[in-house]
């Protein structure tokens, strides 16, 4: 049933995994020779690599296969003059310095490091750490770790357009407070928090300040000096990079001392220990400098396509909600709640194009997305939403295509829908009282 | 050059994006006269010439089906 799991496109819901997974063994979950492949509007969820980013891991992994670590030879030079150089490149995208850079093996760890980390050197004397509800599971699920060691958590409520209340923020800070983590973009909704804001109060009140980074990092410009920021987690496959390494900026200046989650033979400044794998380190470094140099002409162009799909769906249907603050947004992340229609049968009619409903991490369950939740989404309009991801890859025809199935097959869900009958009657839906049978 | 080897990409994605990215880079570029600039462009476009074909040939090695919109 695990495997099944591991197997199973975002795209599908849980109730029909878990069925297939039930079905004959050899029910082919791969798309036939035949088939032709959806197309990829889910560029939250991961992004393929650019070629770019390809060709500069390839020789690493044929050729110079050296340990990075190796003092005594050419194999193990060259591949640590590469692993130097891609981790330049990281640094030079975020403004700092290379020895502020550790190479992790994605975002996921990096949180954990930094959100652990953090806490438990400093948890003789401070014992709080504040952080958000619309967060990844991996900082959520470490602050419960956190809580269970006995450290105070502040999960801090998002107003209803997805930004943090930075009054609330700061009558959260304590004097017993060390670390503030609060994602720059938020993978579902694609809300863009007040960075630079909430880095300065923090430098004011001496507290630490974490941000998730890895949805931002490539696509906005961020510089950690001048947006004081203490600690970042970047992740490689959601800036065209490759899949299973991440990096975390930790600053040395004034010092952010962190316990080390990965013991071993002290790589990384004994921050992570454990050779560094050096084409993934090679290929996120280019792909950080494809980013820096394709920043400008990547945002205009996602901005121009979300705006295109967002007028085309919208000038054709009513009651679409566009969910998280229109202006403090990445415009590459739609989350789009279209009301009186099921997301996951709209999902599944959409079944030519990759789209996902909640993230990749929590579509396991059936519950609504908690981010939704938190943002104060309705039950029903959370269970209705869908995330278009648009990215460096997307062209035109894929939007327009997208934005016209999408169209087609929301009119035909509401034509089915009782609750869409009784909305065009006139009859308001809060007050009808539904009785059991 | 570029774009002709950037036409021969198998994956769709990838195809449109150089396409598009190369005589765009073209358009943005015509006014430059600058000596210095000039020769530093026309290396990097010959980087960028093998860089894509030899991607072209990747993607021509482990070739999938098309996509739906093609």
């Amino acid at each position: 049933m695990w495997a099944s799991r591991l197997l199973k496109p975002s795209w599908l819901p849980a109730r029909l995994n878990r069925a297939r997974a039930t079905l004959a063994k050899d029910q082919k979950l791969e798309l036939g020779k035949d088939e032709l492949r959806p197309l990829y509007m889910d560029f939250q969820a991961t992004t393929p690599m650019d070629p770019r980013v390809l060709d500069a891991m390839l020789p690493y992994q044929v050729n110079f296969y050296g340990n990075p670590h190796s003092r005594t030879h050419a194999y193990g030079w060259e591949s640590e003059s590469a692993m130097e150089r891609g981790r330049k490149q990281v640094a030079d995208l975020i403004g700092a310095d290379p020895r502020e850079i550790v190479f992790t093996s994605g975002a996921t760890e990096s949180n954990n490091t930094a959100v652990k980390g953090v806490a438990r050197f400093y948890g003789q004397r401070k014992r709080h750490v504040i952080t958000t509800q619309t967060e990844h599971k991996c900082v959520l699920d470490s602050c419960r770790v956190l809580e269970s060691e006995g450290f105070d958590v502040t999960y801090l409520p998002v107003m209803s357009n997805g930004l943090v209340d930075l009054e609330l923020l700061e009558k959260s800070i304590r004097s017993d407070t060390s670390l503030v983590s609060i994602m720059t973009i938020n993978n579902e909704i694609g809300v863009k928090q007040p960075i630079g804001d909430i880095g300065r109060l923090c430098r004011s009140r001496g507290v630490f300040f974490h941000t998730d980074a890895a949805q931002a990092v490539g696509k906005i410009p961020l510089n950690v000096t001048d947006l004081n920021i203490d600690l970042m987690s970047i992740s490689g496959h959601k800036i065209y990079g490759p899949k299973g390494v991440g990096a975390l900026f930790v600053r040395r200046r004034p010092r952010v001392r962190l316990e080390p989650l990965q013991s071993g033979g002290g790589q990384e400044r004994g921050l992570r220990s454990g050779t560094v794998p050096t084409p993934l380190a090679v290929g996120l470094g280019e792909a950080c400098r494809v980013a820096q140099e394709e920043m400008e002409y990547d945002h205009q162009r996602v901005s121009a396509l979300a705006h295109r799909l967002i007028q085309t769906i919208t000038s054709q249907i009513s009651d679409v909600i566009l969910n998280g603050d229109a202006i403090h947004r990445y415009p590459g992340c739609v989350n789009l709640s279209f009301a009186y229609v099921e997301g996951e049968s709209l999902l599944m009619a959409l079944k030519d194009v990759a789209l996902s409903s909640g993230s990749a991490c929590t579509s396991a369950s059936l519950e609504p997305s908690y981010v939704l939740r938190a943002i104060g989404a309705d039950e029903d309009l959370a269970h209705s939403s869908i995330r278009f991801g648009l990215g460096r890859f997307t062209t035109e025809e894929e939007v327009d295509y997208t934005a016209q199935k999408c169209v087609q097959h929301v009119l035909r869900l509401r034509e089915m829908s009782p609750l869409w009958e009784m909305v065009q009657d006139g009859i308001d839906i809060k007050s009808i009282k539904w009785t059991q049978h | 050059m570029l774009l002709r080897e950037s036409s021969k990409f198998p994956s769709y994605n990838y195809r449109t994006y150089a396409v598009r990215r190369v005589r765009d880079a073209f358009r943005d570029n015509r006014s430059v006269q600058e000596p210095e600039l000039l020769n530093r462009l026309l290396q990097e476009g010959e980087q960028r010439l093998q860089m894509i074909r030899r991607q072209v040939l990747v993607g021509q090695l482990y070739a999938t089906q098309k996509s739906i919109i093609e």
